[in-house]
């Protein structure tokens, strides 16, 4: 049996449905979680098989190489900042923290703590920050079939920003006390109701058929929440700086307890994307052709869609809009390991939370001991990039 | 350069009637009368002021409850003022009671909070600062043309923005007396606070090795360095800015990286985020890494008043005296 993802990875890079011939000969359950687990099947040749592996290879080499990318990019942004002890001692610093590893790392206990209690937070919320927006990017994307569609689309941040602009201004008193961070807690929630709101009035008004209805209507619901955010704000010019603040992102506050609030949902949005990965392949033939390949296309979209908002919510709510990532860290990996979401999904778990340590690297040096805002760097770094792989690979 | 422009008499832009709401109400504010009186604002041409005050003179009228003559034409009887800092200003030299509105944030002294505060300083809307039929607005910061619009309604307007430094400060009470016809009380005041400012820095025992400070304006670490007002207050006292040479500031107000405020380990922080933020030494020592910095270990976390912190006010010598009490008392 000719594996459909197989199939469609060869037919090139790209997110449109109409550059995949939709010519699957054999209709295989679409979804198989068992890589490489048909073969022997009627038809398959050792050509097949050869091409097979040589797939399989490059899978695992292109994980490899994600992971060591996040590897090193959180060694390196561990290592820079700032103040704290010279560079090069906060990796043995680190490995002397290491259980049953004990070793001369000659940092102090003030520079240790300025790393540990710092540094690391920030490091590792930028990593799954960077993770969680871009593999929603590319879940959304898969589903809406639409290269444009960022992870903010359906209204996860907007929604997020009128609740944080609420509780900094209206809400101040009312949240005194709160056991958790008002601004999260409620910026969360908004976030989750307004993709909902915007599910909704996709689905009463565009029938099921259509993910284009979804993302008119997310622009619809949008453009009213940000509308009433900026009439609060208007309204309260006092707390501007401090919205503005917040809806420019940041890691720059990021503490233990930050990771600890999001952890959980990114774990579930990248586990539910990662097992999701096929079925995305399968989106790209077009929501009919999905559905006669045994994909529930209503069903599926919805469980990806809410995946992905459950992700872009969390990391929304501690570290504000931090945009560019989750648009176009997908297309690079598109561009550099090819179109098909067997690859896109983890290598964008992968290279995007690297990239946005990485990135955070500069945030904290270039004006140190000023910080640059993080949004600034992605794209002052990501854009140029970008348009190399684009004039490299000429394919999208 | 203090510039004071004459404004243009213009001829019945509208009639309006002035009631007796105050008992110090005199005169109307824009005239129903075309006598083409221009005013004899002498310039001013003292001292470089970073503020430019304007002053559009309107040709006085006599509300007709008033008495006949009114000698005092040139000085304003109704006064909105838009701007925290310069309703604190007006009170302080006695022209309080010539208030009929102030913006939204003008809380002190207790007496402004018995006014109007329904304007906005940030997006005044003329057609509303109109309607207190007032001789005189007083802007803090003209970002959106209020002035012009003022022009065409014929109302006086009077803008002092943000100061950079005390002096400006004096340069800005003593424009304010004078344009409220205040002049002596502005001239003590201004005397008082050199004075007062004079003392407390005399006062403040100056330690062997400066004391450094961090000076928080919210919890995302945005500071201020020397080069601004606030900046200038510590510097009175020769304490070390942790945030100057912080580059790429924006104009004096840097955001702080933390690693960077816990290993300058500062003597002293100042919160003036109290109000807006909730923060305070509790939750300034609970901060993951800010458990070792000495101001947090010796107790020399100070609460400021968010508002006095941010105003360049008379109320800038009593912030001084706070940063004096607390430089003596992290030496003691």
């Amino acid at each position: 049996m000719t594996r459909l993802d197989d199939e469609l990875h060869v037919t090139g890079a790209g997110t449109g449905a109409g550059d995949v011939p939709r010519t699957s000969t054999t209709p295989s359950p679409a979804g198989d979680p068992a890589d490489g687990a048909s073969e022997g099947a009627a038809g398959a040749t050792s050509v097949l098989d050869e091409a097979d592996r040589s797939e399989r290879r490059r899978d695992v080499r292109w994980l490899v190489s994600g992971l060591a990318f996040l590897v090193g990019a959180v060694v390196v942004g561990a290592s820079i900042g700032p103040a704290g002890p010279e560079w090069w001692r906060v990796p043995l610093a680190l490995v002397d923290h290491l259980p049953l590893i004990s070793l001369d790392s000659g940092v102090s206990e003030a520079e240790w703590n300025i790393v540990w209690q710092i540094r690391m937070p920030r490091v590792v919320l930028g990593g799954l920050v960077g993770a969680a927006l871009s593999v929603a990017g590319a879940g959304y994307q898969g589903v809406f079939r639409n290269p444009l569609v960022d992870p903010y689309l359906l209204g996860a941040a907007a929604g997020a920003g009128l609740g944080a602009t609420l509780v900094l201004t209206v809400g101040r008193d009312a949240t005194v006390g709160w056991p958790i961070d008002p601004v999260q807690t409620v910026a969360f929630v908004f976030a989750l109701c307004t993709v909902a709101v915007t599910y909704f009035v996709g689905a009463a008004f565009g029938g099921t058929r259509s993910g284009a209805t979804l993302v008119l209507a997310g622009v619809a619901v949008v453009s009213f929440v940000t509308a009433v955010q900026t009439f609060l704000l208007q309204r309260n010019l006092d707390v501007v700086r401090e919205v503005f603040q917040w809806i420019l992102g940041r890691l720059s506050g990021s503490t233990w307890s930050d990771v600890r609030v999001v952890t959980p949902y990114v774990l579930v949005a990248v586990a539910v994307l990662l097992l999701h990965r096929r079925h995305l392949d399968v989106f790209r033939v077009g929501d009919e052709e999905a559905a006669t390949l045994g994909v529930s296309v209503q069903r599926t979209r919805l469980v990806i869609v809410v995946a992905a908002t459950l992700g872009t919510a969390a990391v929304v709510s501690v570290s504000g809009l931090i945009g560019f990532v989750g648009l176009v860290v997908p297309h690079a990996i598109r561009l550099m390991a090819g179109a098909t979401y067997r690859r896109v999904i983890p290598l964008s778990i992968l290279f995007g939370g690297g990239f946005l340590i990485l990135a955070d690297v500069p945030g904290r040096m270039l004006t140190s001991p000023a910080e640059t805002p993080i949004g600034v760097v992605t794209a002052f770094i990501g854009a140029p990039f970008f348009v190399y792989l684009l004039r490299t690979r000429k394919v999208v | 350069m203090t510039t004071i422009r004459t404004g243009h008499p213009r001829p019945a832009v509208r009639t309006l009637s002035v009631l007796a709401a105050a008992a110090t109400l005199v005169l109307a504010a824009c005239g129903s009368d075309d006598r083409g009186a221009v005013a004899d604002t002498p310039d001013d041409t003292t001292g470089a002021a970073t503020t430019e005050a304007a002053i559009t003179a309107s040709p006085g009228t006599a509300a007709p409850e008033t008495t006949a003559e009114n000698s005092d034409s040139d000085t304003p009887a109704r006064i909105v003022s838009l701007s925290p800092t310069h309703t604190e200003i007006l009170f302080a030299i006695d022209a309080g009671d010539l208030l009929v509105a102030v913006d939204e944030f003008s809380n002190h002294p207790p007496q402004a909070l018995e006014l109007p505060d329904e304007l906005s300083g940030f997006e005044p809307n003329v057609e509303a600062i109109a309607g207190y039929e007032p001789d005189l607005v007083v802007i803090g910061g003209d970002f959106t043309g209020l002035g012009e619009q003022l022009d065409a309604l014929g109302i006086a307007w009077w803008d002092g923005p943000a100061a950079m430094t005390i002096d400006d400060t004096y340069r800005q009470i003593e424009e304010l007396g004078e344009v409220t016809g205040n002049e002596s009380e502005a001239g003590t005041l201004v005397a008082e606070m050199q004075s007062s400012i004079e003392e407390i820095v005399a006062a403040t025992p100056v330690p062997d090795e400066p004391l450094s400070f961090y000076h928080e304006l919210d919890p995302t670490y945005f500071s201020a360095d020397s080069t601004t007002f606030i900046g200038e207050v510590y510097s009175l006292l020769g304490l070390q800015n942790i945030a100057d040479g912080a580059e790429g500031d924006a104009g004096g107000f840097p955001q702080l990286n933390a690693e960077f405020i816990v290993s300058a380990d500062p003597d002293l922080i100042f919160l003036a985020d109290t109000k807006c933020c909730g923060e305070s030494a509790q939750t300034v020592a609970a901060r993951p890494g800010w458990q070792d910095i000495t101001a947090v270990v010796d107790g020399n976390v100070i609460e400021m008043d968010d508002d006095v912190a941010s105003r360049w006010g008379p109320r800038i010598v009593d912030y001084l005296a706070d940063v004096s009490d607390a430089v003596a008392a992290a030496q003691s």
